[in-house]
């Protein structure tokens, strides 16, 4: 029934978002501190989303193991910043910058490998096959990380302690962080770029062109199979930025963070529209917004209940996502 | 016949899925700067042919020769797939519309000049850093564009989604888009299929004037008003097997291919009509 279907969904949109404006208009400075909070964390899920959704749109499978490039990227970041002060690298932008280059170089570097040796010899397999060895492939970099780095939770020191207030408040004042700052700032230079690359390079034209129909390029004369490995290279970049991040943000991590950020990403690629771009980073920010506004309201602990129990809603609602298109059949 | 004019030459081509026989020991030649028709009922082969030529398939056997210009040979059952338009510089459309279709006009056009583009941008290492080489080669990748734009009439709808064009224009674009790879030989699957009679007129033009610039052409059609009036040469088919080749005044003479396309063949006795393959497509009084 479209009709009940379509008015359910909008009476839960206008019940959100009346819920929205009441816990703005009563808690103003807190509500405020939420939206900051949330939109920093949106960001993180929206880079590593960006990579999901870039592969599904080229060759239509889920790469399982992007959540673990991820969390190698953010092991990577603090391998290179624990190194780099005991270098002596005293300026923190100069370690933040060196460190971000390092660790996307090298995360690139698994990115390309994992393509190249669990996912093309199988091209033109059965489609549960990638699959499969995807999920193989999360696990093997798992357990790679776990053994060689160890299984104990890595702490870091805030490197940008500090921020500023906003909106002082006798109560409560809304803390803005360098770090907050630090990460929304990168993110949308990071994504700025990448857009650039993606609409206006030879190499971002071919990879949409192979998105569209992969053997209609290689017929142009487009070498298919290195447009795919760049797209899991420029897919690892982000999935590293993000991973500096988190390591920043929350300043631990282990070598799990990659499955539940990974699935949290890929929920987000697929509420934006899977296969659209600026779909993965809108729902990336949506599922930040989700998780935060749920843990301040009402539960931290079952914060990732709500995320996902709002994906399963908006596939109900949106099958394709907000972005997203839906399949025309041709004629 | 004159053998070293021919680009390309196939020689003794078989293709066979399980015990169907598509092609079958298949010899022709399509001679530089000429337009090659490939026709016969439906069935015969012909797409499978240009399967072969552009690596769709890997033939059972036979081999398919590209001689350029400039004396380079290219055994095309040999090439990975994308190497036959980059390297061969074989460029093929289909008989339905695989245009990028949420691309712009434009930008079909230059991802076919990709391999171009990355060659002077360093493999894309320049563009992403903003070399100066950079803007001057995606500005000849421009002109290219605008001048085969120009050429079918769709100057003005350079920004638009390809999408959004009108059928014929599409048609049209493909086979623009398939020029900006710069190719020796340009295979054309119906390319006139579908149109109304104003625009195979102008469709025949542009065939003209891609071989009289310089391209040969290999061409699947079924409008034998069209075939008759561009084709140099004529190669017929009919269950796999090339039953008649020659000039277009020999062919439509040929006993053979009146047959065929009557599906009353002398040669197929044992085989009715019911069960054969060909359905008669075209009517007898049309080609003649």
């Amino acid at each position: 029934m479209p009709v009940l279907t379509r008015l359910l969904g909008l009476l839960l949109v206008l019940v959100v978002l009346g819920w929205l404006v009441f816990v703005f208009v009563t808690g103003t400075p807190y509500a405020l501190q939420q939206l900051v909070n949330g939109v920093t964390l949106g960001m993180i899920y929206g880079l590593i989303a960006v990579g999901y959704t870039m592969v599904y749109g080229i060759i239509g499978m889920i790469n399982f193991a992007h959540g673990d490039i991820f969390m190698v990227g953010a092991f990577l970041s603090l391998i290179a910043l624990i190194a780099l002060s005991s270098l002596g690298v005293t300026s923190v932008p100069l370690a933040l910058a060196l460190t971000l280059l390092f660790a996307a170089a090298i995360a690139a570097l698994y990115g390309w490998t994992v393509e190249r040796v669990a996912y093309r010899p199988l091209r033109g397999s059965f489609r549960l096959a990638p699959l499969i060895s995807a999920i193989g492939m999360s696990i093997t970099l798992q357990n790679f990380v776990q053994v060689s780095q160890g299984a104990r939770v890595k702490p870091m020191e805030p490197l940008l302690p500090g921020g500023i207030s906003l909106l002082n408040d006798p109560d409560f004042a809304v803390q803005l962080s360098w770090m907050q700052i630090a990460i929304v700032v990168t993110t949308l230079a990071v994504l700025g770029v990448f857009t650039w690359i993606v609409t206006r390079t030879p190499l971002g034209r071919s990879m949409r062109a192979c998105e569209q129909d992969l053997k209609m390029a290689g017929l142009l004369g487009i070498d298919t199979d290195r447009t795919i490995s760049l797209t899991f290279v420029l897919g690892a970049l982000l999935a590293a930025v993000a991973g500096l991040m988190i390591l920043l943000y929350y300043g631990v991590i282990d070598f799990y963070i990659g499955f539940v950020a990974g699935v949290k990403a890929f929920t987000a690629a697929v509420l934006g529209g899977i296969g659209s771009l600026p779909g993965a980073v809108l729902g990336g920010l949506l599922i930040g917004l989700i998780e935060t506004f749920w843990s301040a309201y009402f539960s931290v602990q079952y914060k990732d209940v709500a995320a996902f129990s709002i994906l399963v809603i908006a596939l109900i609602f949106l099958p394709t996502g907000i972005l997203g298109r839906a399949d025309v059949e041709k004629v | 016949m004159n053998a070293a004019a021919a680009l390309l030459a196939v020689a003794d081509l078989s293709m066979r899925f399980g015990g169907l026989r598509a092609v079958d020991a298949l010899s022709f030649e399509a001679r530089r700067g000429e337009i090659t028709a490939v026709i016969g009922p439906n069935g015969a082969g012909k797409t499978t042919v240009f399967n072969c030529i552009t690596g769709f398939y890997r033939p059972t056997a036979g081999a398919l020769t590209l001689r350029h210009p400039d004396g380079t040979v290219y055994d095309l059952e040999r090439l990975p797939g994308f190497k036959i338009a980059s390297r061969a510089r074989v460029a093929r459309t289909f008989q339905n519309i695989r245009l990028f279709a949420g691309m712009t006009v434009l930008e079909n056009l230059l991802v076919a000049q990709h391999n171009a583009l990355m060659r002077t941008t360093g493999f894309g290492i320049g563009a992403v850093l903003g070399l100066s080489r950079y803007p001057a080669a995606e500005r000849a990748a421009i002109d290219k564009a605008r001048f085969w734009l120009d050429a079918i009439g769709l100057l003005a709808r350079a920004d638009d989604p390809a999408g959004a064009l009108p059928y014929g224009a599409q048609r049209r674009l493909e086979i623009a888009r398939a020029m900006c790879i710069d190719p020796v030989l340009l295979c054309l699957d119906e390319p006139a299929a579908g149109l109304n009679p104003r625009e195979t007129d102008e469709l025949t033009g542009l065939l003209l004037r891609i071989r009289d610039g310089g391209c040969t052409l290999l061409l699947i059609e079924h409008d034998m008003g069209l075939v008759m009036r561009v084709s140099d040469h004529i190669v017929v088919l009919d269950h796999g097997r090339k039953i008649s080749d020659g000039d277009p005044a020999a062919v439509r003479a040929d006993p053979a291919v009146v047959a065929a396309y009557l599906g009353e063949g002398d040669e197929d006795e044992a085989e009715p009509v019911a069960e054969g393959i060909a359905a008669p497509e075209i009517a007898a009084p049309e080609l003649r």
